[in-house]
This record gives C-alpha cells, structure tokens and sequence, in this order.
C-alpha cells in the first residue's frame, strides 16, 4: 500500500547518502511535497529530525492503545450484562489491533516492534497519560468511552490528514473504530444515568473523576509544548493542544446536558463573545507528576505490561523455534 | 410447527460457552504477543454470542448468567479449570473446541432445534480449533520448556475431557462416536506436536458427568463471584 503511494509521487527520493549537495536538494523536494499538502512515503527521503518526531509520536500512541487496554480489561470480568461484557470484549480487542497498526507504521520508519517494546518497558518511551488513573466503578468504562475517547477522537481525526502516509493511512482506520466505542461509553452512561439513584451517581461519580484528565490529553499549553511548533511545520500536527481542547470542551458541555449530568468545574460558562465555553485552570501539577511516572497506575501499568512480557516469552522462543524447525525442512504451512 | 426446546441441553451447550469466554476474557491484557490478545479476544466473543443465543433459548440471558448459582450451572468441569500457563489456555482450548467442532458438525447436518445455531458456530469453532491446532504444534514441538509445558497441560486436563462425552438429554448425538472421532483428532494433532495423548483415565470416578449435573470444581465458585457480583448488587437494574 505505502510503496504503490509512493510511485505516484514525484519527490521520491531513496536515501543513499552521497553528500550535502544531494541532501539539501532532497530537502528541497520534501518541504516542497509538506507545502503542497503531499504525502511522505517510507521510501521518501526526509530530515531525521522528522523521522524521530513521527517514530516517537507513532510509539506513543501505539504504547498508549496497549496500555489503554488495561483499566478497560479490568472490568470484562465484571460487566453487569452479558451484551456490556461483548460490547467490552469487542473494544479491548480493536485495541489491540490499534496498536498492531500503529506499531506496523512505526516500522514503517525503520524501528521494530520488539525495539519500541523495549522502550515502553524500560520507560524510555512514554504512553497517554490519561491511563495512569483507575477504573474504580462499572461507569469508569462508560466515561472512558465517552470522555477519553471523545478527546482522542479530537486528537486524532486531524491526523487523518498528517503529512506522514502511513501514518494517516492508520488513523483513518482507527478513528472509525473510535468513534463507534464513543458512542457506545455514552451509551452506556446514559443507561446509568437514567437508571436507578444509585446507576446515576455511579455516572456522575465517574465523569467527575474522569474530566480533568480528559482535559489533560491534549498536553500542556501552547506555550509550554516543546515539540508544537515543529511538528505544526511539518504538518505532522495541525491544530495547537489549546485549540483542541478548547474543541472537545465546546462539544462535550452539550453532551454532559443531554446526559443529565453534570461536568465539575464551577467556572464553565458560556462566552457570548468569544462563542466558546469558558472553563477553569487545569491542575498542571497533577499533569506533570502523572507524566513523571507519579500518577495512582503508573507503576501498576508498566509493571503489568512488563510481566505479560516476561512471562510469555518462553511462548515467543516456542513459535520461533517452531518456525525455525520447520522452514528448514519446508513443512511450513502458509 | 413447534420444537420445544431441550432446555437441559441448550444451558448444557450455553454454559459451556459462557464459561469458557469468561475465562478466555481474563487473559485480555496479559498475553505473550499481541496477536494473542487480539486472538484469545475473538474467541471469547464467538463463545459469548453462542451462549446468548443459546440461554435464550431457555430464558432470559442475564438472569441465566448473573443469578444462578454454582450448583445450577451445567456446564463441563473443563471448561471452568483456571487459565494456568498459555499451554494450559491452549491445551483447554484444543480439547474444548474439537469437541465443539465434531459436535456442532453433527448438529448442523440434521433438522434438530440446535441445526441453525450450529451452522453459524460451526464455523467459528473450526476457526478456534485451527488457532488451539497451531499453538500445540508450536509449543509441543517449540522449545524443551515449550514442550514440558505443553505436556503437563495435556495431562492435567485430561481428567476433565470424559466428561464431554456422556448423554445429555435433548441432545442428539452418540456419545461413544463423537468420543472416538475426538480422540483420532487430538492425537493426530498431539502426535504431529511431538506428543502423546495421556494415559489415564478420561475421568475420574468422582466427576463422571459431574459439571453437567451442577457439581464443579473449587475456583469456579470464585469465578461466578467476580462475574456476578456487579449485576447482583443492583438488584432489578438494567444496564
């Protein structure tokens, strides 16, 4: 798929090495293709900074769909009905299918996955900090849909247009998915929310928890972003965090209403002039020690994921012996 | 024309497969590899989806999964053991669906009230005999610690398998055929995996039928709390 893309474009340029010269026409040709809108293939040249941005940003968010698995897979045991249960089964499983993708771009960039692995484990590549924090109730599956989702959707649909092929080419696939696991954690709050006292305060319980960190996965202000500005050139991103989040407020404050419950911030209000919601300060502090590894589930996240590692490699040795074995003598079946 | 459901061998069926989702569901987020995950997840829905055809049959699902008790559940001791090691997972699993597969195989050919259900599934438990096939292949003749595994796995089931073999009333099949169809199957696949079907006997003389007549093991009691106990607490809800 990214080869057959890559032949339609005329800026196609192997990297082979030969000299400054070369480089900076190469150069040329890729700021040329960001600036018309084009798409960057795996076999494009491209500066190795932009290289390293995207194998970062890919590996971020492949760790955090893996990752993100765990508070949702901590309740499949658990769910109240047998249709919920399926509902979650289905979603944990795209998760994991999200991050086979994700991690199938990355490599796209000349990393594997066992290297990004590695790097997840041993904390040298992050995941969404949002994941740091437990799924305490039932309606903590349901507010993840609809909250954590929704802000990733937010993040994500621009990247459906991200300079990078593969990378887009991925989104596109993935947005679907999100936006059906949306609507089925709204789904699912509005069930409780219209369900008995107690469903209801479960809900609301869970939105209340849920809010602020929702408000956190679009990073750190505008003007504290370290990578923004560049990535903005490049069209990797395009839209500021302040402006996405500003977005996902003004989507989600009707939505909480239709719900029937309420979002916990005492300054959000309507602004007439600016047409946007106006809402209180975000508690950076909180931001950058669940960043810092000092959130309630960091330490269980990492170490859960560590351990399905450790444990299944004597799996991993098994298929690749078997492999081994049975490519020499050609029984390998197809 | 109306068939009467079998009810006995609709909850037997049902059980069986939301029993062994359930446990397929604990290994969400602890696999060896990601394809795993996505894998043991799949299957765990097709077995879902066949027991809420199949507990509907009988009554409501959810009143079926969430407010019977242990005594009450008719499904197979096999299906119930713990997850264990992923040779553990595979070997259940092997076990399991190639008698699901000469099962629903039989069921689907006749005119019987389980033929539709059976034709859909069919196919879906040949899908989950293949994957069990492949794995005991790989870990049987993998690695010296894959193998031992493998092996211990097959022999620590293997108590449980003679179970799925005796009558159920409602369901047409002749046990002693389907048993030794099942044995031909598994030993070929065991045999390509540099492994031997195990020795003993099929069952012990205490579990003889014994899942089927709502007696089980000690960790399926723990099992039906954590799965029932959200639903329980709420008493009349829905969700």
């Amino acid at each position: 798929m990214a080869t057959a893309a890559a032949q339609k474009t005329d800026h196609t340029a192997p990297y082979d090495g030969d000299g400054t010269a070369a480089t900076a026409g190469y150069e040329r040709a890729f700021d040329a293709a960001v600036a018309a809108d084009e798409r960057i293939e795996p076999r494009d040249w491209m500066p190795d900074a932009y290289r390293a941005t995207l194998v970062r940003q890919i590996a971020q968010h492949a760790h955090s769909e893996i990752i993100g698995m765990q508070p949702e897979a901590n309740w499949i045991t658990r769910a109240p009905s047998l249709r919920r249960k399926a509902i979650l089964m289905a979603k944990v499983q795209d998760e994991a299918g999200h991050g086979l993708y994700l991690y199938s771009a990355a490599e796209t960039l000349g990393t594997g996955r066992d290297e990004l692995l590695d790097k997840l484990h041993s904390g040298r590549q992050k995941y969404s900090s949002i994941f740091n924090y437990p799924t305490l109730t039932w309606a903590d599956v349901g507010a993840i849909g609809w909250l954590v989702d929704g802000a990733a959707i937010t993040n994500q649909v621009p990247l459906c247009r991200c300079s990078y092929g593969p990378y887009a080419r991925a989104m596109v696939r993935i947005c679907k998915e999100e936006s059906f696991h949306q609507r089925q954690g709204y789904e699912l709050l509005l069930a409780l929310s219209r369900g008995t006292p107690e469903q209801h305060a479960m809900a609301q319980d869970a939105v209340d928890r849920w809010w602020w960190p929702s408000l956190m996965m679009f990073g750190p202000p505008d003007d504290e972003s370290q990578h923004s500005a560049q990535s903005m050139a490049w069209k990797i991103k395009r839209h500021s965090n302040d402006e996405l989040r500003q977005r996902f407020v003004d989507i989600c404050v009707p939505q909480a209403e239709s719900l029937g419950l309420t979002l916990p911030d005492p300054d959000l209000k309507w602004n007439e002039e600016q047409g946007h919601y106006d809402f209180g300060a975000i508690d950076w502090t909180e931001f950058w020690e669940v960043l810092k590894g000092n959130g309630p589930c960091n330490e269980q996240r990492i170490t859960q994921r560590r351990r399905a590692h450790e444990e299944g490699a004597w799996v991993r040795e098994a298929a690749a012996a078997y492999a081994a074995k049975h490519s020499e003598t050609g029984a390998t079946r197809a | 024309m109306t068939t009467t459901v079998p009810t006995t061998a609709a909850l037997a069926l049902g059980d069986d497969a939301l029993v062994l989702s359930h446990r397929l569901g604990e290994w969400a987020g602890h696999a060896p590899v990601l394809e795993e995950e996505v894998a043991l997840a799949n299957i765990a829905l097709d077995l879902l989806g066949q027991a809420r055809v199949l507990l509907s049959l009988v009554g409501d699902e959810d009143e079926l999964a969430y407010l019977r008790e242990e005594r009450a559940f008719r499904n197979v001791q096999l299906v119930e053991q713990p997850n264990g090691d992923f040779a553990h997972t595979i070997a259940r699993q092997l076990y399991f669906s190639t008698y699901q597969h000469l099962l629903y195989d039989r069921l689907a050919t006749g005119d019987g009230p389980f033929a539709p259900l059976a034709a859909k599934a069919v196919k879906e438990v040949a899908y989950h005999r293949d994957h069990a096939e492949q794995w005991t292949l790989r870990l049987g003749d993998g690695t010296d610690e894959s193998h031992e595994r493998m092996r211990r796995a097959c022999e620590a089931l293997w108590r449980f398998t003679g179970e799925m073999f005796q009558p159920v009333q409602g369901l047409d099949v002749d046990g002693e055929q389907l048993r030794s169809a099942w044995l031909e199957s598994v030993g070929e696949v065991l045999r390509r995996a540099t492994l031997t079907l195990p020795e003993g006997p099929q069952s012990g003389a205490w579990s003889a039928g014994a899942g089927r007549q709502g007696l089980h093991t000690e960790p399926f009691g723990r099992m039906l709390a954590e799965m029932q106990h959200l639903h329980r607490s709420h008493p009349g809800a829905s969700w």
